[in-house]
Protein backbone atom coordinates (compact mmCIF):
# COMPACT_ATOMS: atom_id res chain seq x y z
CA UNK A 1 0.00 0.00 0.00
CA UNK A 2 1.10 3.58 -1.13
CA UNK A 3 1.76 5.68 2.28
CA UNK A 4 -1.06 8.02 2.81
CA UNK A 5 -0.58 11.76 1.06
CA UNK A 6 -1.84 13.52 4.03
CA UNK A 7 0.57 11.90 6.39
CA UNK A 8 3.13 13.69 4.09
CA UNK A 9 4.16 17.29 5.95
CA UNK A 10 4.04 19.23 2.81
CA UNK A 11 0.64 17.85 1.28
CA UNK A 12 -0.61 18.15 4.61
CA UNK A 13 0.22 21.93 4.66
CA UNK A 14 -0.74 22.78 1.36
CA UNK A 15 -4.11 21.31 1.77
CA UNK A 16 -4.96 23.39 5.05
CA UNK A 17 -3.90 26.45 3.33
CA UNK A 18 -5.52 25.98 0.19
CA UNK A 19 -8.62 25.02 2.29
CA UNK A 20 -8.42 28.83 4.29
CA UNK A 21 -7.59 30.58 0.71
CA UNK A 22 -10.71 29.04 -0.46
CA UNK A 23 -12.81 29.61 2.12
CA UNK A 24 -11.57 33.44 2.05
CA UNK A 25 -11.74 34.24 -1.63
CA UNK A 26 -15.53 32.64 -1.32
CA UNK A 27 -16.33 34.89 1.62
CA UNK A 28 -14.91 37.91 -0.24
CA UNK A 29 -16.84 37.16 -3.39
CA UNK A 30 -20.00 36.35 -2.04
CA UNK A 31 -20.17 39.80 0.31
CA UNK A 32 -18.08 42.15 -1.98
CA UNK A 33 -18.99 41.44 -5.22
CA UNK A 34 -22.48 39.46 -5.20
CA UNK A 35 -23.83 41.50 -2.27
CA UNK A 36 -24.90 38.71 0.50
CA UNK A 37 -24.86 39.88 4.05
CA UNK A 38 -21.30 39.38 6.22
CA UNK A 39 -22.62 36.64 8.68
CA UNK A 40 -23.75 34.69 5.93
CA UNK A 41 -21.10 34.95 3.12
CA UNK A 42 -19.02 34.12 6.32
CA UNK A 43 -20.93 31.48 7.81
CA UNK A 44 -21.61 30.13 3.73
CA UNK A 45 -17.63 30.08 2.85
CA UNK A 46 -16.66 28.31 6.01
CA UNK A 47 -19.58 25.96 5.83
CA UNK A 48 -19.01 25.35 2.21
CA UNK A 49 -15.47 25.15 2.05
CA UNK A 50 -14.39 23.32 5.19
CA UNK A 51 -17.09 20.19 4.20
CA UNK A 52 -15.36 20.63 0.45
CA UNK A 53 -11.71 19.67 1.72
CA UNK A 54 -13.03 17.28 4.41
CA UNK A 55 -14.63 15.89 1.36
CA UNK A 56 -11.20 15.97 -0.58
CA UNK A 57 -9.68 14.13 2.35
CA UNK A 58 -11.90 11.27 2.88
CA UNK A 59 -11.52 10.41 -1.23
CA UNK A 60 -7.56 10.64 -0.83
CA UNK A 61 -7.85 8.59 1.98
CA UNK A 62 -10.50 5.96 0.66
CA UNK A 63 -7.77 5.91 -2.35
CA UNK A 64 -4.84 5.28 -0.24
CA UNK A 65 -6.67 2.02 1.25
CA UNK A 66 -8.41 0.85 -1.99
CA UNK A 67 -7.94 0.91 -5.33
CA UNK A 68 -9.64 -1.43 -7.45
CA UNK A 69 -7.60 -3.38 -10.05
CA UNK A 70 -10.46 -3.17 -12.51
CA UNK A 71 -12.40 -0.25 -14.16
CA UNK A 72 -10.14 2.01 -11.86
CA UNK A 73 -10.70 5.27 -13.78
CA UNK A 74 -14.46 4.33 -13.74
CA UNK A 75 -14.64 4.03 -9.64
CA UNK A 76 -12.49 7.22 -9.38
CA UNK A 77 -15.44 9.04 -10.88
CA UNK A 78 -18.10 7.35 -10.17
CA UNK A 79 -16.74 7.94 -6.14
CA UNK A 80 -15.78 11.57 -6.57
CA UNK A 81 -19.72 12.19 -8.41
CA UNK A 82 -20.98 10.59 -5.00
CA UNK A 83 -19.34 12.22 -2.81
CA UNK A 84 -19.77 15.65 -4.54
CA UNK A 85 -23.64 14.93 -4.11
CA UNK A 86 -23.34 13.74 -0.56
CA UNK A 87 -21.23 16.92 0.09
CA UNK A 88 -23.86 19.43 -1.55
CA UNK A 89 -26.50 18.06 0.66
CA UNK A 90 -25.04 18.29 3.37
CA UNK A 91 -23.80 22.12 3.03
CA UNK A 92 -27.09 23.10 2.21
CA UNK A 93 -28.96 21.10 4.84
CA UNK A 94 -26.88 22.75 7.07
CA UNK A 95 -26.85 26.47 6.15
CA UNK A 96 -30.44 26.09 5.59
CA UNK A 97 -31.05 24.94 9.14
CA UNK A 98 -28.47 27.97 10.55
CA UNK A 99 -30.71 30.67 8.57
CA UNK A 100 -34.14 28.94 8.86
CA UNK A 101 -35.47 32.76 9.01
CA UNK A 102 -33.75 34.23 6.22
CA UNK A 103 -35.80 33.07 3.33
CA UNK A 104 -34.24 35.43 0.59
CA UNK A 105 -30.87 33.64 1.50
CA UNK A 106 -32.42 30.07 1.27
CA UNK A 107 -34.24 30.88 -1.62
CA UNK A 108 -30.55 32.33 -2.96
CA UNK A 109 -28.64 28.90 -1.51
CA UNK A 110 -31.50 26.50 -3.82
CA UNK A 111 -30.75 28.71 -6.88
CA UNK A 112 -27.06 28.79 -6.73
CA UNK A 113 -26.63 24.50 -6.00
CA UNK A 114 -26.28 23.92 -9.37
CA UNK A 115 -22.98 26.05 -9.85
CA UNK A 116 -21.71 25.12 -6.28
CA UNK A 117 -22.27 21.54 -7.31
CA UNK A 118 -19.75 22.29 -10.60
CA UNK A 119 -17.53 24.25 -8.72
CA UNK A 120 -17.27 21.10 -5.97
CA UNK A 121 -17.44 18.36 -8.21
CA UNK A 122 -14.86 20.22 -10.65
CA UNK A 123 -12.33 20.39 -7.56
CA UNK A 124 -13.53 16.69 -6.32
CA UNK A 125 -12.67 14.90 -9.47
CA UNK A 126 -9.64 16.71 -10.53
CA UNK A 127 -7.63 16.13 -6.67
CA UNK A 128 -9.55 12.34 -6.59
CA UNK A 129 -7.44 11.54 -10.30
CA UNK A 130 -4.72 13.96 -8.76
CA UNK A 131 -3.80 11.49 -5.69
CA UNK A 132 -5.31 8.47 -7.84
CA UNK A 133 -2.04 8.86 -9.59
CA UNK A 134 0.17 9.76 -7.02
CA UNK A 135 -0.63 6.82 -5.14
CA UNK A 136 -0.06 4.64 -8.44
CA UNK A 137 2.88 5.90 -8.84
CA UNK A 138 4.11 5.59 -5.09
CA UNK A 139 3.34 2.04 -5.32
CA UNK A 140 5.20 1.46 -8.73
CA UNK A 141 8.58 3.07 -7.34
CA UNK A 142 7.97 0.75 -4.51
CA UNK A 143 7.53 -2.40 -6.35
CA UNK A 144 10.40 -1.47 -8.82
CA UNK A 145 12.47 -1.01 -5.41
CA UNK A 146 11.59 -4.26 -4.26
CA UNK A 147 11.97 -5.76 -7.63
CA UNK A 148 15.66 -4.07 -7.86
CA UNK A 149 16.48 -5.15 -4.37
CA UNK A 150 15.05 -9.41 -5.14
CA UNK A 151 17.32 -8.54 -8.34
CA UNK A 152 20.21 -7.66 -6.10
CA UNK A 153 20.01 -10.36 -3.84
CA UNK A 154 19.98 -13.15 -6.55
CA UNK A 155 22.58 -11.64 -8.15
CA UNK A 156 24.67 -11.75 -4.97
CA UNK A 157 23.60 -15.42 -4.02
CA UNK A 158 24.74 -16.39 -7.99
CA UNK A 159 28.25 -14.81 -6.99
CA UNK A 160 28.35 -16.87 -3.93
CA UNK A 161 27.62 -20.00 -5.46
CA UNK A 162 29.75 -19.50 -7.87
CA UNK A 163 32.75 -18.90 -6.23
CA UNK A 164 31.42 -22.07 -3.58
CA UNK A 165 30.83 -23.87 -6.62
CA UNK A 166 35.02 -23.46 -8.04
CA UNK A 167 35.63 -24.47 -4.16
CA UNK A 168 39.57 -24.00 -4.49
CA UNK A 169 40.40 -26.38 -2.42
CA UNK A 170 38.48 -29.17 -3.18
CA UNK A 171 40.11 -28.39 -6.84
CA UNK A 172 43.68 -28.44 -5.42
CA UNK A 173 43.55 -31.44 -3.15
CA UNK A 174 41.88 -33.00 -6.32
CA UNK A 175 45.01 -32.15 -8.48
CA UNK A 176 46.90 -33.01 -5.79
CA UNK A 177 45.68 -36.79 -6.02
CA UNK A 178 45.99 -37.05 -9.31
CA UNK A 179 49.44 -35.86 -9.01
CA UNK A 180 50.17 -38.63 -7.13
CA UNK A 181 48.20 -40.94 -9.32
CA UNK A 182 50.24 -39.85 -12.46
CA UNK A 183 53.17 -42.07 -11.75
CA UNK A 184 51.71 -44.92 -9.30
CA UNK A 185 48.58 -45.32 -11.23
CA UNK A 186 48.51 -43.62 -14.51
CA UNK A 187 44.85 -45.36 -15.33
CA UNK A 188 43.19 -44.30 -12.15
CA UNK A 189 44.92 -40.09 -12.80
CA UNK A 190 43.35 -40.24 -16.40
CA UNK A 191 40.08 -41.83 -14.73
CA UNK A 192 39.70 -38.93 -12.01
CA UNK A 193 40.74 -36.02 -14.62
CA UNK A 194 37.75 -37.36 -16.15
CA UNK A 195 35.67 -37.18 -13.39
CA UNK A 196 37.00 -33.68 -12.04
CA UNK A 197 36.41 -32.53 -16.24
CA UNK A 198 32.78 -34.15 -15.74
CA UNK A 199 32.54 -32.20 -12.63
CA UNK A 200 33.80 -28.78 -13.54
CA UNK A 201 32.16 -28.94 -16.98
CA UNK A 202 28.25 -29.94 -15.15
CA UNK A 203 29.02 -26.55 -12.75
CA UNK A 204 30.02 -24.63 -15.77
CA UNK A 205 26.81 -25.77 -17.47
CA UNK A 206 24.33 -25.60 -14.59
CA UNK A 207 24.46 -21.43 -14.66
CA UNK A 208 21.17 -21.75 -16.20
CA UNK A 209 18.53 -21.55 -14.34
CA UNK A 210 16.09 -23.84 -14.94
CA UNK A 211 15.16 -26.64 -12.38
CA UNK A 212 16.17 -30.05 -13.38
CA UNK A 213 15.14 -34.14 -12.54
CA UNK A 214 16.65 -34.79 -9.54
CA UNK A 215 17.95 -38.52 -11.29
CA UNK A 216 20.58 -35.40 -12.92
CA UNK A 217 21.39 -33.71 -10.15
CA UNK A 218 22.16 -36.73 -8.32
CA UNK A 219 24.45 -37.77 -11.16
CA UNK A 220 25.86 -35.00 -10.65
CA UNK A 221 26.38 -35.12 -7.07
CA UNK A 222 27.76 -38.88 -7.92
CA UNK A 223 30.47 -37.08 -9.23
CA UNK A 224 31.66 -35.24 -6.86
CA UNK A 225 31.16 -38.39 -4.24
CA UNK A 226 33.87 -40.22 -6.99
CA UNK A 227 36.29 -38.00 -6.56
CA UNK A 228 36.31 -37.88 -2.73
CA UNK A 229 36.23 -40.95 -2.45
CA UNK A 230 39.26 -41.21 -4.47
CA UNK A 231 40.68 -38.43 -2.05
CA UNK A 232 39.52 -40.03 1.25
CA UNK A 233 39.05 -44.11 -0.12
CA UNK A 234 39.88 -45.56 3.07
CA UNK A 235 37.21 -43.58 5.02
CA UNK A 236 34.78 -42.39 2.73
CA UNK A 237 31.29 -44.59 1.56
CA UNK A 238 28.26 -43.28 0.45
CA UNK A 239 24.97 -44.33 0.11
CA UNK A 240 22.12 -43.13 -2.01
CA UNK A 241 18.96 -44.36 -2.20
CA UNK A 242 16.07 -42.66 -4.42
CA UNK A 243 12.57 -43.77 -4.06
CA UNK A 244 10.57 -44.54 -6.81
CA UNK A 245 9.31 -41.67 -8.96
CA UNK A 246 11.17 -39.09 -6.92
CA UNK A 247 14.05 -39.14 -9.73
CA UNK A 248 11.52 -37.30 -12.04
CA UNK A 249 10.73 -34.88 -9.85
CA UNK A 250 12.36 -31.14 -10.26
CA UNK A 251 14.82 -29.13 -8.49
CA UNK A 252 16.89 -26.15 -8.85
CA UNK A 253 20.34 -27.28 -9.70
CA UNK A 254 23.26 -27.35 -7.39
CA UNK A 255 20.54 -27.18 -4.43
CA UNK A 256 22.16 -30.49 -2.96
CA UNK A 257 25.41 -29.70 -3.31
CA UNK A 258 26.22 -27.27 -0.24
CA UNK A 259 24.04 -29.78 2.10
CA UNK A 260 26.58 -33.02 0.70
CA UNK A 261 29.88 -30.94 1.00
CA UNK A 262 28.67 -29.95 4.85
CA UNK A 263 28.25 -33.70 5.25
CA UNK A 264 31.21 -34.60 4.08
CA UNK A 265 33.29 -31.85 5.93
CA UNK A 266 31.58 -32.82 9.18
CA UNK A 267 31.90 -36.15 8.73
CA UNK A 268 35.33 -36.24 7.32
CA UNK A 269 36.53 -33.75 9.78
CA UNK A 270 34.84 -34.51 13.04
CA UNK A 271 35.49 -38.10 13.16
CA UNK A 272 38.38 -40.07 12.57
CA UNK A 273 36.40 -43.39 11.62
CA UNK A 274 35.26 -45.09 8.60
CA UNK A 275 31.98 -42.69 7.33
CA UNK A 276 29.27 -42.79 5.17
CA UNK A 277 27.18 -40.39 3.90
CA UNK A 278 23.80 -41.54 3.48
CA UNK A 279 21.56 -39.51 0.54
CA UNK A 280 17.73 -40.44 0.31
CA UNK A 281 15.08 -38.59 -1.67
CA UNK A 282 11.29 -39.51 -1.86
CA UNK A 283 7.91 -37.65 -2.85
CA UNK A 284 5.01 -36.87 -0.14
CA UNK A 285 2.28 -35.32 -1.60
CA UNK A 286 3.33 -32.34 -4.03
CA UNK A 287 6.83 -31.90 -1.99
CA UNK A 288 10.09 -33.55 -2.58
CA UNK A 289 11.88 -35.04 0.58
CA UNK A 290 15.61 -35.59 0.17
CA UNK A 291 17.76 -36.56 3.37
CA UNK A 292 21.33 -36.11 4.28
CA UNK A 293 22.57 -37.94 6.79
CA UNK A 294 26.28 -37.74 8.22
CA UNK A 295 27.95 -39.27 11.56
CA UNK A 296 29.55 -35.75 13.62
CA UNK A 297 30.94 -35.44 16.54
CA UNK A 298 27.86 -33.70 18.88
CA UNK A 299 30.49 -32.77 21.64
CA UNK A 300 32.68 -30.81 18.71
CA UNK A 301 30.39 -29.37 17.07
CA UNK A 302 28.34 -27.86 19.21
CA UNK A 303 30.37 -25.10 21.28
CA UNK A 304 33.40 -25.28 19.21
CA UNK A 305 32.78 -24.89 15.75
CA UNK A 306 30.54 -21.90 14.70
CA UNK A 307 29.84 -21.43 10.75
CA UNK A 308 29.80 -24.69 10.20
CA UNK A 309 26.18 -24.03 9.12
CA UNK A 310 27.66 -22.07 6.32
CA UNK A 311 26.66 -24.30 3.19
CA UNK A 312 23.34 -24.98 5.04
CA UNK A 313 22.67 -21.07 5.47
CA UNK A 314 23.16 -20.70 1.59
CA UNK A 315 20.42 -23.51 1.06
CA UNK A 316 17.87 -22.01 3.06
CA UNK A 317 18.77 -18.50 2.10
CA UNK A 318 18.02 -19.88 -2.08
CA UNK A 319 14.87 -21.84 -0.53
CA UNK A 320 13.70 -18.44 0.52
CA UNK A 321 14.29 -16.34 -2.22
CA UNK A 322 12.37 -19.62 -4.55
CA UNK A 323 10.10 -20.42 -2.17
CA UNK A 324 9.30 -17.31 0.24
CA UNK A 325 9.46 -19.87 2.86
CA UNK A 326 11.77 -20.57 6.01
CA UNK A 327 10.65 -23.61 6.67
CA UNK A 328 11.61 -25.79 3.76
CA UNK A 329 15.23 -26.65 5.71
CA UNK A 330 15.80 -29.15 8.69
CA UNK A 331 18.29 -30.42 10.16
CA UNK A 332 18.15 -32.73 13.28
CA UNK A 333 20.61 -34.41 15.40
CA UNK A 334 20.47 -38.10 16.96
CA UNK A 335 23.26 -39.85 18.21
CA UNK A 336 25.90 -39.18 16.58
CA UNK A 337 24.23 -38.54 13.13
CA UNK A 338 23.45 -35.89 11.47
CA UNK A 339 20.51 -34.85 9.10
CA UNK A 340 19.54 -32.31 6.70
CA UNK A 341 16.07 -32.32 5.31
CA UNK A 342 15.73 -30.28 2.56
CA UNK A 343 11.56 -30.02 0.51
CA UNK A 344 11.09 -29.10 -2.85
CA UNK A 345 7.56 -28.15 -3.37
CA UNK A 346 7.09 -29.09 -6.78
CA UNK A 347 5.31 -26.69 -9.37
CA UNK A 348 1.96 -27.23 -10.50
CA UNK A 349 2.38 -25.26 -13.75
CA UNK A 350 5.11 -27.64 -15.29
CA UNK A 351 6.84 -24.60 -15.49
CA UNK A 352 10.16 -25.37 -14.42
CA UNK A 353 11.92 -22.36 -15.97
CA UNK A 354 11.04 -20.44 -12.45
CA UNK A 355 14.23 -18.91 -10.84
CA UNK B 1 69.97 -40.71 8.51
CA UNK B 2 66.83 -38.04 8.51
CA UNK B 3 63.77 -39.81 10.40
CA UNK B 4 60.34 -38.61 8.57
CA UNK B 5 56.76 -39.12 9.43
CA UNK B 6 54.35 -38.10 6.96
CA UNK B 7 50.97 -36.78 8.34
CA UNK B 8 48.24 -36.55 6.08
CA UNK B 9 44.65 -37.50 5.98
CA UNK B 10 44.71 -38.18 2.13
CA UNK B 11 46.39 -41.48 1.54
CA UNK B 12 47.22 -39.79 -2.48
CA UNK B 13 48.90 -37.24 -0.39
CA UNK B 14 51.27 -39.15 1.19
CA UNK B 15 51.97 -41.36 -1.49
CA UNK B 16 53.22 -38.62 -3.41
CA UNK B 17 55.38 -37.39 -1.15
CA UNK B 18 56.32 -40.81 -0.46
CA UNK B 19 57.41 -40.65 -4.28
CA UNK B 20 59.11 -37.41 -4.33
CA UNK B 21 61.10 -38.40 -1.29
CA UNK B 22 63.12 -41.12 -3.53
CA UNK B 23 65.34 -38.45 -4.88
CA UNK B 24 66.58 -38.19 -1.19
CA UNK B 25 67.95 -41.27 0.63
CA UNK B 26 69.11 -39.80 3.30
CA UNK B 27 65.69 -38.88 4.39
CA UNK B 28 63.81 -42.63 5.42
CA UNK B 29 59.84 -42.80 6.23
CA UNK B 30 59.38 -44.26 9.82
CA UNK B 31 55.55 -43.53 9.88
CA UNK B 32 52.63 -42.59 7.90
CA UNK B 33 49.80 -41.51 9.70
CA UNK B 34 46.09 -40.30 8.74
CA UNK B 35 45.67 -38.14 11.44
CA UNK B 36 46.74 -35.71 14.42
CA UNK B 37 46.41 -38.94 16.58
CA UNK B 38 48.27 -41.35 15.21
CA UNK B 39 50.90 -38.56 14.50
CA UNK B 40 51.20 -37.85 17.86
CA UNK B 41 51.69 -41.81 18.88
CA UNK B 42 53.84 -41.95 15.61
CA UNK B 43 55.89 -39.08 16.81
CA UNK B 44 56.34 -40.39 20.94
CA UNK B 45 57.49 -43.88 19.39
CA UNK B 46 59.86 -42.72 16.47
CA UNK B 47 61.36 -39.18 18.19
CA UNK B 48 61.61 -38.16 13.75
CA UNK B 49 64.02 -35.31 12.94
CA UNK B 50 61.11 -34.12 10.27
CA UNK B 51 57.56 -34.02 9.66
CA UNK B 52 55.43 -33.54 6.65
CA UNK B 53 52.27 -32.08 8.17
CA UNK B 54 48.82 -31.07 6.62
CA UNK B 55 46.72 -28.91 8.31
CA UNK B 56 43.13 -29.47 7.51
CA UNK B 57 42.73 -33.05 9.42
CA UNK B 58 40.23 -34.93 11.30
CA UNK B 59 39.26 -33.86 15.05
CA UNK B 60 42.73 -31.72 15.53
CA UNK B 61 44.28 -30.26 12.90
CA UNK B 62 47.87 -29.50 12.40
CA UNK B 63 48.69 -26.61 14.24
CA UNK B 64 46.88 -28.41 17.47
CA UNK B 65 49.09 -31.60 16.86
CA UNK B 66 51.87 -29.68 16.88
CA UNK B 67 50.84 -28.04 20.56
CA UNK B 68 51.03 -30.91 22.03
CA UNK B 69 54.11 -32.51 21.08
CA UNK B 70 56.98 -32.02 23.37
CA UNK B 71 59.99 -31.37 21.73
CA UNK B 72 59.36 -30.13 18.12
CA UNK B 73 60.84 -31.76 15.22
CA UNK B 74 61.37 -30.09 11.89
CA UNK B 75 57.81 -29.10 9.80
CA UNK B 76 57.45 -28.87 6.43
CA UNK B 77 53.78 -27.85 5.87
CA UNK B 78 51.75 -29.23 2.74
CA UNK B 79 47.97 -28.11 2.44
CA UNK B 80 45.84 -26.40 0.05
CA UNK B 81 45.00 -23.38 1.89
CA UNK B 82 47.07 -20.35 1.34
CA UNK B 83 45.96 -19.09 3.94
CA UNK B 84 47.73 -20.91 6.97
CA UNK B 85 51.27 -19.70 5.54
CA UNK B 86 51.77 -16.94 8.03
CA UNK B 87 50.95 -18.81 11.23
CA UNK B 88 53.39 -21.75 9.65
CA UNK B 89 55.87 -19.78 10.11
CA UNK B 90 55.39 -18.55 13.00
CA UNK B 91 55.88 -21.79 14.55
CA UNK B 92 58.76 -21.51 12.43
CA UNK B 93 58.25 -24.14 9.93
CA UNK B 94 60.75 -24.97 7.48
CA UNK B 95 58.41 -24.52 4.54
CA UNK B 96 55.04 -24.55 3.35
CA UNK B 97 54.02 -26.38 0.24
CA UNK B 98 50.71 -25.31 -1.45
CA UNK B 99 48.77 -28.60 -2.94
CA UNK B 100 49.68 -29.67 -5.61
CA UNK B 101 53.58 -28.41 -5.89
CA UNK B 102 56.01 -29.61 -8.16
CA UNK B 103 58.71 -31.85 -7.81
CA UNK B 104 61.27 -28.86 -7.88
CA UNK B 105 59.13 -27.15 -5.03
CA UNK B 106 59.36 -29.82 -2.78
CA UNK B 107 63.16 -30.21 -3.51
CA UNK B 108 63.60 -26.75 -2.78
CA UNK B 109 62.12 -27.42 0.65
CA UNK B 110 64.28 -29.99 1.42
CA UNK B 111 67.33 -28.10 0.80
CA UNK B 112 65.86 -25.85 3.46
CA UNK B 113 65.29 -28.11 6.02
CA UNK B 114 68.69 -29.88 5.42
CA UNK B 115 70.54 -26.25 5.59
CA UNK B 116 68.99 -25.51 8.77
CA UNK B 117 69.38 -28.67 10.12
CA UNK B 118 73.38 -27.50 9.59
CA UNK B 119 72.80 -24.11 11.70
CA UNK B 120 70.50 -24.40 13.99
CA UNK B 121 69.34 -26.42 16.93
CA UNK B 122 66.76 -28.02 17.56
CA UNK B 123 66.19 -26.57 21.52
CA UNK B 124 66.14 -23.04 19.72
CA UNK B 125 63.50 -23.92 17.50
CA UNK B 126 61.55 -25.50 19.82
CA UNK B 127 61.31 -22.30 22.18
CA UNK B 128 60.41 -20.18 19.86
CA UNK B 129 57.32 -22.18 18.71
CA UNK B 130 56.52 -21.52 21.88
CA UNK B 131 56.04 -18.46 21.86
CA UNK B 132 53.62 -17.46 18.61
CA UNK B 133 49.65 -18.62 19.40
CA UNK B 134 46.89 -17.52 17.41
CA UNK B 135 43.28 -16.86 18.85
CA UNK B 136 41.76 -20.23 18.48
CA UNK B 137 38.27 -21.18 20.08
CA UNK B 138 39.55 -24.24 21.62
CA UNK B 139 42.62 -25.43 23.22
CA UNK B 140 44.03 -29.10 22.75
CA UNK B 141 45.02 -31.00 25.92
CA UNK B 142 46.66 -34.41 26.21
CA UNK B 143 45.28 -36.41 29.78
CA UNK B 144 46.48 -39.54 30.47
CA UNK B 145 48.01 -40.21 26.93
CA UNK B 146 44.35 -39.01 25.87
CA UNK B 147 43.46 -36.14 23.99
CA UNK B 148 41.00 -33.50 25.02
CA UNK B 149 39.50 -31.02 22.88
CA UNK B 150 37.96 -28.23 25.21
CA UNK B 151 35.90 -25.60 23.68
CA UNK B 152 37.45 -21.88 25.11
CA UNK B 153 34.03 -20.47 26.22
CA UNK B 154 33.82 -24.03 28.69
CA UNK B 155 36.93 -22.47 30.30
CA UNK B 156 35.82 -21.11 33.61
CA UNK B 157 39.55 -19.68 34.78
CA UNK B 158 43.03 -20.36 34.45
CA UNK B 159 46.12 -20.91 37.06
CA UNK B 160 49.37 -20.58 36.88
CA UNK B 161 51.32 -24.20 37.92
CA UNK B 162 54.72 -24.20 37.85
CA UNK B 163 55.85 -25.07 33.99
CA UNK B 164 52.12 -25.49 33.02
CA UNK B 165 48.83 -23.96 32.91
CA UNK B 166 46.07 -25.18 34.83
CA UNK B 167 42.76 -25.21 33.09
CA UNK B 168 39.45 -25.25 34.73
CA UNK B 169 36.69 -26.21 33.15
CA UNK B 170 32.94 -27.46 34.41
CA UNK B 171 34.46 -30.78 33.72
CA UNK B 172 37.57 -30.74 35.94
CA UNK B 173 40.81 -29.60 35.30
CA UNK B 174 43.35 -30.17 32.85
CA UNK B 175 47.12 -29.20 32.58
CA UNK B 176 48.85 -27.59 29.34
CA UNK B 177 52.43 -27.03 28.26
CA UNK B 178 52.39 -23.52 28.05
CA UNK B 179 53.37 -20.35 29.65
CA UNK B 180 49.96 -17.62 31.16
CA UNK B 181 51.48 -15.15 28.11
CA UNK B 182 50.91 -17.76 25.69
CA UNK B 183 47.31 -17.83 26.84
CA UNK B 184 47.01 -14.37 27.08
CA UNK B 185 47.54 -14.32 23.90
CA UNK B 186 45.50 -16.92 22.21
CA UNK B 187 42.15 -16.28 24.16
CA UNK B 188 40.23 -13.41 23.56
CA UNK B 189 41.10 -10.32 25.56
CA UNK B 190 37.09 -9.12 26.12
CA UNK B 191 36.86 -12.23 27.18
CA UNK B 192 39.48 -13.47 28.97
CA UNK B 193 41.18 -11.50 31.68
CA UNK B 194 44.50 -11.16 32.93
CA UNK B 195 43.52 -10.29 36.85
CA UNK B 196 46.79 -11.68 38.58
CA UNK B 197 49.93 -12.99 38.23
CA UNK B 198 48.78 -16.64 38.10
CA UNK B 199 44.93 -16.17 37.29
CA UNK B 200 43.26 -15.50 33.41
CA UNK B 201 39.81 -15.47 34.50
CA UNK B 202 36.88 -15.78 31.60
CA UNK B 203 34.49 -13.05 32.61
CA UNK B 204 31.72 -14.76 31.74
CA UNK B 205 31.59 -16.76 35.00
CA UNK B 206 31.74 -13.97 37.38
CA UNK B 207 28.84 -13.65 39.80
CA UNK B 208 30.48 -11.07 42.01
CA UNK B 209 33.66 -9.25 43.37
CA UNK B 210 34.20 -9.05 46.73
CA UNK B 211 37.12 -6.73 48.57
CA UNK B 212 39.91 -8.57 49.98
CA UNK B 213 42.97 -7.94 51.65
CA UNK B 214 44.39 -4.10 51.03
CA UNK B 215 44.11 -3.59 47.82
CA UNK B 216 43.46 -6.99 46.37
CA UNK B 217 39.54 -8.38 45.78
CA UNK B 218 38.36 -11.83 45.35
CA UNK B 219 36.47 -12.93 41.85
CA UNK B 220 33.64 -15.77 43.02
CA UNK B 221 32.59 -18.07 39.75
CA UNK B 222 29.45 -19.24 39.16
CA UNK B 223 31.01 -22.70 40.38
CA UNK B 224 31.99 -21.30 43.91
CA UNK B 225 35.77 -20.99 42.98
CA UNK B 226 37.04 -17.95 44.40
CA UNK B 227 39.83 -16.20 42.64
CA UNK B 228 42.40 -14.20 43.41
CA UNK B 229 42.38 -10.39 41.80
CA UNK B 230 45.52 -8.02 42.11
CA UNK B 231 46.18 -4.63 42.49
CA UNK B 232 46.95 -4.57 38.72
CA UNK B 233 44.47 -7.06 37.63
CA UNK B 234 41.61 -4.95 39.13
CA UNK B 235 41.41 -2.07 36.67
CA UNK B 236 41.66 -4.34 33.86
CA UNK B 237 38.78 -6.46 35.19
CA UNK B 238 36.80 -3.01 35.75
CA UNK B 239 37.55 -1.69 32.27
CA UNK B 240 36.40 -4.57 30.65
CA UNK B 241 33.20 -5.30 32.56
CA UNK B 242 32.49 -1.27 32.08
CA UNK B 243 32.11 -0.70 35.34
Amino acid sequence: MATHLLKEKTFRWSFLVACCLFSMLHGFILHYWLGVDGPNAWMDANIHNILLFIAVAAITQMQAYYRPVRARYVYVAVLTAVISVLWLLLTLVILKAIFSNDTVYVQWLSDTAPVRFALGWLLLTGTGFLSFFLYEMEEQRQALARKDAAEKMAREAELYKLRQQLQPHFLFNSLNSINALVSIRPEEARQMIQQLSDFLRGTLKREDQSWIPLREELQYLQLYLDIEKVRFRHRLTTEVLTEQGAGELHIPPMLLQPAVENAIKFGLYDTIDAINIRIRAWQERDVLFISVTNPFDAELTQSARKGTGFGLSSISRRLYLLFARQDLLETSAEGNLFTTLIKVPQQHDKDHSHR
Amino acid sequence: MIKTILIDDEPLARELVREYLRDFPQVEIVAECNDGFEGLKAIQQHQPDLLFLDIQMPKINGFEMLELVDKLPQVIFTTAFEEYALRAFEVSAVDYLLKPFSKDRFAKALQKMLERRSEVSPELLDNASREMPMQQNRVVVKINGKIKIIPVPDIHYLEAADDYVKIVTGEGSFLKNKTMAWFEKMLDPQQFIRVHRSYILNIAQITRIDPYEKESYLAILRDGSKVQVSKTGYPKLKEVLGL
